[in-house]
């Protein structure tokens, strides 16, 4: 049996959590919600910081049930917490093996070269962590994290106490983690942005309870879930650098909805790229409408109507002719939506005013 | 002017059994005090701190009837062969180590609680079982506070009184401590000595607590 499940319930002085999720065994399970939503409770749980009546399994693994519960030094769990976390009385080096000499040699997947190549962090073997910057300190602290063999990866929110600089700094990092490890990572975020980048599977958490979860596009693309949400809303889509357009500096690429004309990017072509189609940024025609400025404009079908903000509707278009394909939203206004007539089934023309690359 | 060095050789040997003594027992009763969620760290917290507040010739009063040969330690140690404790060194270093358990469970106590639960949940998922996190991280990340505790323990012991004449005597080379030799010769109007080994003790205060001040400080330094 591969993959993760878990299922907890416990109160913690007054709050309540009840929450049950299944991940993928391999690739990035987004844990998101606002701050009082329960997930870093729910992670915390996970590892067994927080003793919690539940269940949790991980790639066939049974780590917590009715009968058995592993302490936490006794779950193959690497952890990276939210702020620095290295221990100030041990070099970077003294960090990194801290975990990795408690590995017996057999068992250890990663190599002590490798991890601390894939973060970038030679350089600051000998240095003392007080003398790193947030950034580095981050990747230290995943890459300790990863010197276990762990079988489950564990972050909370390692970014949020990181100013944009270090963030962008860490980020190709994570997404390397993400290319070169097979294993499970439940990632936890209040940011959306971060999780459209990273994530492959995304649970969505609100007051202690799982809402919704499922494959990243199709859960982005639920506009059910919170109103206030609505100013993020937007849906990633996974596509493939299908050809350059020098002499116009643009480049194509190959999405389940067509072709994706984006400002050119130094990318090869095959290379996989995410995109992030920010709601607000398509709009809805009747006419394919040629003649206008706007590059990237779809064949879709309105999947339905809901309300967002007032005066607003978010729109779930589908692609007309794969059903398979993620569907992506709109938000126009409500008159707009009575003036075109939009109801389910109806055909469209989704023009995409903006594209960001992940 | 023959110098008897007797006294102080007792002296430091007391305040060093006494301070190993208490950093054995000490540190597992500041661990407890420091992270446990009891209704008995209260009273148990009241209890170390008792030596604080009340009068040494109270302390070294019940201790005296404990450890006698009437009370139930002192039948004790009677049965195993052990005779009793007043009166001889080891009764006085028993004596010391309740007089100057707060001076070292408290800063051990202060330390351990300053460390939070982060650095060893930390720990905990880096494999780490509960014995290898409080000697690996617990320990290390508290040395300044060991530190303190060593010497006020140390330096306490040094400077008791009370206890000593009543659960020691004044025996020389087995109890004759310190301050003691200090009341006597002040009784005796042999003020050279008492002043030779009152000035001796002043520095040695002075020099122990300046150095303490001097480590912490750069302790926390390289911490912050």
């Amino acid at each position: 049996m591969s993959g993760l499940k878990a299922s907890f319930a416990t109160r913690l002085g007054g709050f309540n959590l009840e929450a049950a999720f299944e991940g993928p065994g391999v690739g990035i399970t987004a844990l998101f919600g606002h701050s009082g939503s329960g997930k870093t409770t729910l992670l915390r749980c996970i590892a067994g910081l927080e003793r919690a009546e539940g269940r949790l399994e991980v790639n066939g693994e049974v780590w917590q049930d009715r009968k058995v519960f592993l302490p936490v030094h006794r779950r193959a769990l690497g952890y990276v917490f939210q702020e620095s976390s290295l221990f100030p009385h041990l070099s970077v080096r003294r960090n990194l093996e801290f975990g990795w000499r408690r590995i017996a040699r057999r068992e250890r997947r990663v190599a002590f070269d490798q991890a601390v190549e894939l973060l970038g962090i030679e350089p600051l073997l000998p240095r003392d962590p007080v003398s790193l910057s947030g950034g580095e300190r981050q990747r230290v602290a995943i890459a300790r994290a990863l010197l276990t063999s762990p079988r489950l990866l564990l972050m909370d929110e390692p970014l949020s106490a990181l100013d944009e600089r270090s963030k962008q700094e860490i980020l190709p990092y994570l997404e390397r983690l993400h290319g070169e490890l097979s294993l499970p990572v439940v990632y936890v975020s209040h940011s959306l942005t971060e999780v459209a980048r990273l994530a492959d599977y995304m649970v969505w958490m609100e007051q202690g309870r799982i809402s919704a979860q499922g494959p990243l596009a199709e859960v982005l693309s639920r506009f059910d879930l919170e109103a206030s949400e609505a100013e993020e809303a937007g849906v990633v889509i996974d596509t493939v650098v299908a050809e350059h357009d020098y002499p116009y500096h643009l480049t194509g690429l190959d999405s389940p909805w067509g072709r994706l004309w984006v400002k050119q990017i130094n990318a090869a072509m095959g290379r996989r790229v995410r995109v992030r189609l920010p709601a607000r940024d398509i709009s809805i025609g009747l006419v394919p409408d040629r003649a206008s400025s706007i590059l990237n404009v779809w064949s879709a079908r309105v999947g339905s109507v809901g309300d967002a903000a007032p005066g607003q509707v978010l729109v779930r278009l589908l692609q007309p002719d794969d059903e398979q394909a993620p569907p992506i939203i709109a938000r126009i206004t409500r008159r707009s939506a009575d003036v075109l007539g939009l109801s389910e089934g109806r055909r469209v023309y989704a023009r995409i005013k903006s594209v960001a690359l992940m | 002017m023959d110098f008897d060095w007797t006294p102080v050789w007792l002296t430091l040997q007391l305040a060093s059994a006494t301070t190993l003594i208490l950093l054995v027992v000490g540190t597992p009763i500041a661990w407890w005090l420091a992270r446990t969620g009891s209704w008995l760290k209260q009273p148990i917290g009241a209890v170390v701190a008792l030596p604080l507040v009340l009068p040494p010739t109270v302390l070294g009063f019940y201790l005296l009837l404990l450890l006698g040969p009437d009370g139930p330690v002192g039948e004790l140690t009677r049965a195993l062969g052990l005779g009793t404790l007043p009166f001889t060194f080891a009764g006085l270093v028993v004596a010391s180590v309740f007089y100057s358990l707060p001076f070292v469970v408290q800063p051990l106590q202060n330390a351990f609680e300053a460390l939070g639960e982060r650095p060893l949940e930390v720990a905990a998922t880096l494999r780490a079982s509960p014995w290898d996190r409080f000697m690996t991280v617990a320990v290390p990340l508290a040395r300044p506070g060991f530190l303190t505790a060593a010497v006020l323990g140390f330096a306490h012991t040094v400077g008791e009184f009370g206890v000593v004449l009543m659960i020691g005597g004044n025996i020389p080379g087995e109890t004759r401590v310190l301050s003691v030799a200090i009341y006597d010769h002040v009784e005796m109007l042999e003020y050279g000595k008492a002043h030779a080994l009152s000035a001796g003790m002043v520095g040695f205060a002075f020099v122990v607590l300046y150095l303490l001040y001097l480590a912490n400080q750069r302790l926390g330094r390289r911490r912050s």
